[in-house]
C-alpha cells in the first residue's frame, strides 16, 4: 500500500480536474516550444519539460525555471496536436512546487504569488503597493530606479492607488475563504 | 435598454482608470447599461491559480453569484477577469462536486451560484450584442486616417471555448473599421504581452513587449488598441524601460478600444480618460480630430 507514485503519475493526478490528454500523449513535435514567446528564457523548452516529466526526472523538472516562466498565454495549448493542456501542466507544477517548497531559489514568482494571495485574503481586492517589496529589491539599482520613475509617472497621472481597496462584506468574505482553506493555512 | 452586471476588476480602479471611464461612457452611448456588481472581489488573477485552484474558483464564484442575484449576465472589460470567470462558470457546470463545495463556502456570504449567468468580455458586447452596423450608425466623428494595430492579446481568445478561430480572428479589425479607423495587418496580434512576467521575469517580458512594439511600428500603426488593462500597462508603462534596455526609441500610444469608440461617438476626450497616458497621443489625436467640429460639452 505504500507504493511510491512515479512523478508522471503524480502530475497526472494534479491534472485530474483538467480536460485534455495526459502528458504521456506528448509526441515531442515541438509545436509548443516553437509557439512559446518565453522559450528563449527558459532553462528547458516546454517540449523538453514534457519529456522530462514523462521520464520521471522529478528533481530536474522542479529545479527548472520553465514552469515559473510560463506567462499563462495558452498559445501552446490551443496548438498542441496531442491536445495536452500544457498551460494547466505549468500551473499544476507551480502549485506542486509551492506545496513542496521546491523551486529554484532565485525566482520571484513563488513569493509574489503567495503575497498576492494573502493580500486578497486581507482586503478582497488588489492593492499594488503591497506587492512591490516582493520584487523591487531584486532588480538591482538601475532596475529599482527605473521602477521608481515609472511609478512616479503613474502617480502624477493619478493611476496609482494610495489607499488599499477593500470589499464591503470583508468578514463574510474571510469566513467564505475559511471554508476552503482553514484560517492559518496561508501563513 | 440592454443591461449587464458589470465586473470592472481591480486594475480598473486606478491603474486602468481610463478604461473604466471610457467603458462606462461609450457603452452607455451605445444604449447598453453597465450595472456594477455591488461588492465584487478580485478574480484571482493568475496568482491564485498558482497557489490553490479551489480558492481561485471560489473567488470567481462569488462574483458570478452576485450577477446571478441581479438576474443579469456578467460582463467584464479585463481579459484576465474574463478568462477566470468564464472558465470557472464552465467548470461548475461540468463538475457538480466542485459546484457544491464552492456553494458551501458561498453560504457564508449568503450567496449561491446555480450556473444561470453567462460571462462575456466587453468587446464581445460591442461586436455581438450591439453589433457593428449599429455602432457604425452612431459614429459622428469617424477616426479617418488613423492606423491602428488591433492587439487581441491572449485571454480573450484563449483557451479555446468552442470551435471559434483562435489563430486569425477578425472582429477587432472589423470594429476599428466600423468607427472609421484603418486597422493594420498586425502579425503579432495574438501574442502574449508578458502578463505578470513584467514583475517576475523582467528580461523575458521586456523582450516580449519590445517585439510587440516593433511589430506594430513595422506594420505602419501609429497606435495600438487593446482590450485588456494588463496589455495596456505592459505595453505603455514599460515602454521607457524597454527603450533603455534595447536602445530603441518607441513612443507608441496604447489606447483602449472603448476610448477609440468613444471618440468616434463624439464623446469628449477627457470623459474617456484621455490625458492619463504616459505615452502621449496628443499629436496623433490632433491630426485626426482637427478636421472635425469642436468637441461638444
Amino acid at each position: 500500500m505504500n507504493e511510491v507514485l512515479s512523478f508522471n503519475k503524480e502530475v497526472a493526478n494534479l491534472l485530474h480536474a483538467a480536460e485534455g490528454s495526459p502528458t504521456s500523449a506528448c509526441i515531442q513535435c515541438g509545436t509548443c516550444s516553437g509557439t512559446c514567446p518565453v522559450a528563449d528564457y527558459m532553462d528547458h523548452t516546454p517540449r523538453q519539460l514534457m519529456a522530462m516529466i514523462n521520464a520521471n526526472m522529478k528533481e530536474d523538472v522542479l529545479a527548472s525555471n520553465t514552469y515559473w516562466f510560463c506567462a499563462s498565454c495558452y498559445h501552446c495549448m490551443v496548438r498542441c496536436p496531442a491536445e495536452i493542456n500544457i498551460t494547466e501542466v505549468m500551473y499544476a507544477l507551480k502549485r506542486y512546487s509551492i506545496w513542496q517548497k521546491k523551486y529554484r531559489e532565485d525566482l520571484i514568482g513563488p513569493v509574489f504569488s503567495e503575497t498576492f494571495v494573502k493580500m486578497i485574503f486581507n482586503g478582497g481586492r488588489s492593492f499594488e503597493p503591497v506587492l512591490a517589496p516582493t520584487y523591487i529589491f531584486g532588480y538591482g539599482l538601475s532596475g529599482f530606479l527605473q521602477e521608481v520613475q515609472t511609478a512616479t509617472g503613474l502617480m502624477i497621472k493619478g493611476r496609482l492607488p494610495l489607499l488599499p481597496a477593500r470589499i464591503k462584506r470583508l468578514d463574510n468574505f474571510k469566513r467564505m475563504i475559511g471554508r476552503i482553506i482553514p484560517i492559518g493555512g496561508l501563513s | 435598454m440592454k443591461e449587464f452586471a458589470y465586473f470592472p476588476g481591480c486594475s480598473l480602479e486606478k491603474l486602468a482608470t481610463s478604461y473604466n471611464l471610457s467603458a462606462l461612457e461609450s457603452t452607455r452611448k451605445l444604449g447598453v447599461n453597465l450595472k456594477e456588481l455591488e461588492d465584487w472581489n478580485c478574480c484571482g488573477s493568475t496568482t491564485y491559480f498558482h497557489v490553490d485552484e479551489l480558492l481561485a474558483y471560489t473567488l470567481c464564484a462569488r462574483n458570478l453569484a452576485q450577477a446571478e442575484k441581479m438576474g443579469l449576465d456578467l460582463v467584464t472589460p479585463c481579459s484576465a477577469c474574463y478568462k477566470n470567470t468564464y472558465f470557472a462558470a464552465a467548470s461548475f457546470k461540468r463538475d457538480p462536486d466542485l459546484a457544491e463545495h464552492v456553494n458551501f463556502a458561498l453560504e457564508e456570504d449568503n450567496l449561491h451560484f446555480s450556473g444561470n449567468t453567462a460571462v462575456k468580455h466587453l468587446i464581445e458586447v460591442y461586436v455581438k450584442d450591439v453589433g457593428l452596423e449599429e455602432i457604425k450608425s452612431k459614429v459622428t466623428k469617424p477616426l479617418e486616417g488613423l492606423h491602428v494595430a488591433p492587439y487581441y492579446g491572449c485571454q480573450i481568445m484563449r483557451p479555446r471555448k468552442d470551435h471559434e478561430d483562435v489563430e486569425q480572428p477578425r472582429f477587432f479589425e472589423d470594429l476599428l473599421a466600423a468607427i472609421g479607423a484603418t486597422p493594420v495587418d498586425y502579425p503579432l496580434k495574438m501574442r502574449c504581452c508578458g502578463g505578470s512576467l513584467l514583475i517576475t521575469s523582467r528580461k523575458a517580458a521586456f523582450s516580449m513587449v519590445h517585439d510587440l512594439l516593433q511589430c506594430a511600428l513595422d506594420s505602419g500603426a501609429t497606435l495600438i488598441a487593446t482590450a485588456c488593462p494588463m496589455c495596456q500597462v505592459n505595453l505603455e508603462c514599460y515602454q521607457q524601460q524597454v527603450n533603455q534596455e534595447f536602445g530603441t526609441n518607441f513612443s507608441m500610444p496604447i489606447l483602449y478600444f472603448t476610448q477609440l469608440v468613444g471618440l468616434a461617438l463624439g464623446i469628449p476626450a477627457k470623459k474617456l480618460g484621455i490625458g492619463k497616458e504616459l505615452v502621449s497621443l496628443e499629436p496623433e489625436l490632433l491630426r485626426v480630430t482637427k478636421r472635425q467640429p469642436a468637441v461638444e460639452r
